[in-house]
């Protein structure tokens, strides 16, 4: 067994430390005027990634089955709290903005849910490259259907405009709420991936035959997956529509899928770390070359070639930044790793769940 | 009134199977690398792509020279082949010694995606039109008229797939494609190249692409980067329909969602009453590949294949 410095909650203690301690950074950034509006807006847009990504990871590194429905969830979710927070506006029922940005953003979560449960029983019977052309579909499916249907933009409602995009949604997405947003997803999705379900759901991905020969019950395991991940894809979805204010059907399209996919894939299958890094970087990295934007799929497209053929496993492979481990390794230092971790810290500083778990197996 | 209806009906069958036969032809290639390797080529719907952006730079040139312009396909057939070993020995070969099916269907998205956004970098995002390759008499019966590329399609489809089925009964290299496809490992025991099997493999998918640019170009003269990609999900789930691996579950699959798709836009409007408008055609292919895998995930004519333990 390792030995560990840190109680468990101890490191509890530590981790919590460490996200207040990147929130006094994040409010530090946002308030001391260093950036302006526009780079506020890509780290909302980092936000909504980074929440989309982890949840993907759930499926596509935990559980090991590749979905290109993703932005379908995230559509249903967005499409949902737009509704509900027009609605709540045509009710001139006055709430305070964040209760109702909060409300209008589960709401789309739990709606995104429930189809993800509804497309899951079907869909999970199928595995592998079966299960990635119906989630596709099924990515496809919503977007005609909301582009056909009347209150969601696709006749009436959209005041006016002759488009298909659904306008006039209150922008209440606030960064520092959109912040804890993400921080409680990061840190659910990633208690889960530790918790006795997400042990059994690894154990799916490792193998199936031998998992439900040994008495798990895989279906249940693999919709529930499906179920939350689809959640925190709507949770997404009704942040990213009260913050740009309006929505269109092309946002569920399978290439927004891909984006996720190839953020996912680049990070790490399985690493909550990478997802967090390449969702950060792949939403930061366009806007700073964007005089190349033309060629960003281009490029994009032979890195995932590169990625797949020298390092299949992803950047991070399914390694995970660990702060009580980071504090573990100054007090008890190992030859050569040293280095490396103080290079991570610098890459990753979310990822601040304990770990004192894994410390005890081992 | 009775008649005119009929005629409408027909003209709706004969739409259906002129794209039918387009999708047919795209569908044999992913069935038979699917059939093989156990990959979906996303890629195989941009070899169309390629096939017809050769087509539009190649014909203006052939009917300035006086040469009939289908002998276009023959450079078309000639690059979509190169692009599809390329892509094959580049990508998939090294990605399919190392990583599992997972990472094996990301690199076909990924090569999707190059070629797809490579061809907007040289060519552009926008629609470009090809000037028109097949000049056939159209056949009347009556009220009824058959343009000429439409029987061309179908009977060319029904050429190729009675000629990929003999070959793979018959001769050498189609046996080595059932044998790999059956058991790699076995195959390679038994002294098959296994790699030169699958190039084998992907240079004949790719070629039947250079040909379904060829009566794609023909029924839609327009190409664009893009266009690859809903042709090629449509084909696919062709295959699935037909049962993917088998080459006449292919062709009938094929036809069966060009007919779907073309009466289904002619009609589902006024069978539901407006509900379900024809907008809603892309959504129906798509439901019908969920019912199909989930009522019969091997096809209308697909073998059923056990799980190994």
């Amino acid at each position: 067994m390792k030995k560990s410095i840190l109680s468990t909650k101890q490191s509890y203690i530590i981790c919590g430390l460490g996200i207040l301690a990147l929130f006094g950074a994040f409010v530090g950034i946002c308030e001391s005027g260093i950036i302006n509006s526009y780079d506020k807006s890509i780290l909302m847009v980092a936000c909504i990634a980074i929440i989309m990504t982890t949840s993907l990871n759930l499926t596509i590194g935990v559980l090991g089955q590749l979905t290109l429905g993703c932005c379908g969830f995230q559509a249903i979710g967005a499409y949902t709290a737009a509704l509900l927070s027009k609605s709540i506006m045509a009710a001139h029922i006055s709430m305070d903005p964040v209760a109702q940005f909060l409300l209008c953003m589960l709401a789309g979560g739990v709606v995104a849910c429930i189809f993800g449960v509804l497309v899951g029983i079907p869909a999970l019977r199928l595995r592998g490259d079966y299960l990635a052309i119906i989630t596709l579909g099924f990515g496809e499916i919503i977007r005609v259907i909301i582009q056909n249907l009347p209150f969601a933009g696709g006749m009436g409602l959209s005041q006016g405009q002759a488009g298909q995009a659904l306008i006039g949604i209150s922008r209440l997405a606030n960064l520092y709420v959109v912040f804890w947003v993400t921080v409680i997803s990061v840190m659910f999705l990633f208690m889960f991936g530790r918790s006795k379900y997400g042990r059994a759901v690894k154990s799916i991905r490792d193998d199936e035959i031998a998992a439900s020969a040994s008495g798990l019950n895989t279906t249940y395991l693999k919709v529930l997956v499906f179920a939350i991940s689809a959640f925190f894809a709507g949770i997404a979805g009704g942040i990213f529509a009260q913050y740009i204010g309006s929505l269109t059907p092309a946002m569920s399209g399978w290439l927004y899928s891909i984006n996720y996919v190839i953020m996912v894939v680049f990070g790490g299958m399985g690493s909550i770390t990478g997802s967090i890094v390449s969702a950060i970087g792949l939403t930061i990295l366009p806007e700073l070359l964007r005089a190349f934007s033309d060629y960003r799929m281009l490029v994009y497209s032979v890195a995932l070639v590169l990625v797949m053929i020298f390092r299949p496993q992803g950047i991070f492979g399914s390694w995970e930044f660990s702060l009580s481990r980071l504090i573990n390794r100054i007090f008890y230092p190992k030859k050569k790793t040293k280095s490396k971790d103080m290079q991570a810290k610098k890459n990753a500083k979310l990822e601040t769940v304990e770990d004192t778990k894994e410390d005890a197996h081992e | 009134m009775l008649n005119n209806q009929l005629i409408l009906f027909l003209s709706q069958i004969f739409n259906g199977l002129k794209i039918g036969s387009v999708y047919s032809l795209v569908a044999l290639g992913y069935t038979m690398v699917y059939g093989i390797i156990r990959l979906i080529n996303f890629a195989h719907g941009d070899f169309i792509m390629v096939g017809s952006y050769v087509l539009m730079l190649i014909t203006p040139m052939l009917i300035a020279s006086g040469v009939p312009a289908w002998v276009a396909v023959i450079p078309a057939i000639i690059v979509c082949v190169i692009v599809g070993v390329v892509v094959e020995k580049a990508a998939y070969k090294p990605v399919r010694k190392k990583g599992n099916s997972m990472t094996a269907l990301i690199t076909a998205i990924a090569m999707s995606l190059l070629l797809e956004n490579g061809a907007q970098a040289v060519f552009g995002a926008d629609y470009k039109t090809i000037p028109n390759i097949l000049n056939l008499p159209a056949i009347k019966f009556g009220a009824l008229r058959i343009t000429g590329d439409t029987l061309l399609s179908i009977v060319l489809g029904i050429i190729i797939m009675i000629g990929l089925q003999l070959f793979i009964k018959y001769t050498r290299n189609g046996k080595a494609m059932r044998a790999v496809a059956e058991d790699k490992e076995a195959a390679t025991l038994m002294g098959i190249n296994v790699d030169s099997t699958i190039t084998l493999t992907f240079a004949i998918g790719a070629a039947l692409a250079g040909v379904a640019s060829l009566m794609y170009c023909a029924a839609y003269p327009q190409v664009s980067p893009m266009m690859g990609a809903m042709l090629g999900l449509k084909a696919f789930v062709a295959a699935v329909l037909g049962g993917i691996g088998s080459i006449p579950g292919a062709m009938i699959g094929g036809i069966a969602i060009g007919i779907i798709e073309s009466l289904t836009t002619a009609y589902i409007g006024t069978i539901t009453g407006g509900i379900i408008t024809s907008a809603f055609s892309d959504a129906i292919v798509f439901g019908i590949l969920i019912i199909v895998l989930l009522v019969k995930p091997t096809g209308l004519m697909g073998k059923n294949l056990g799980e190994k333990v």
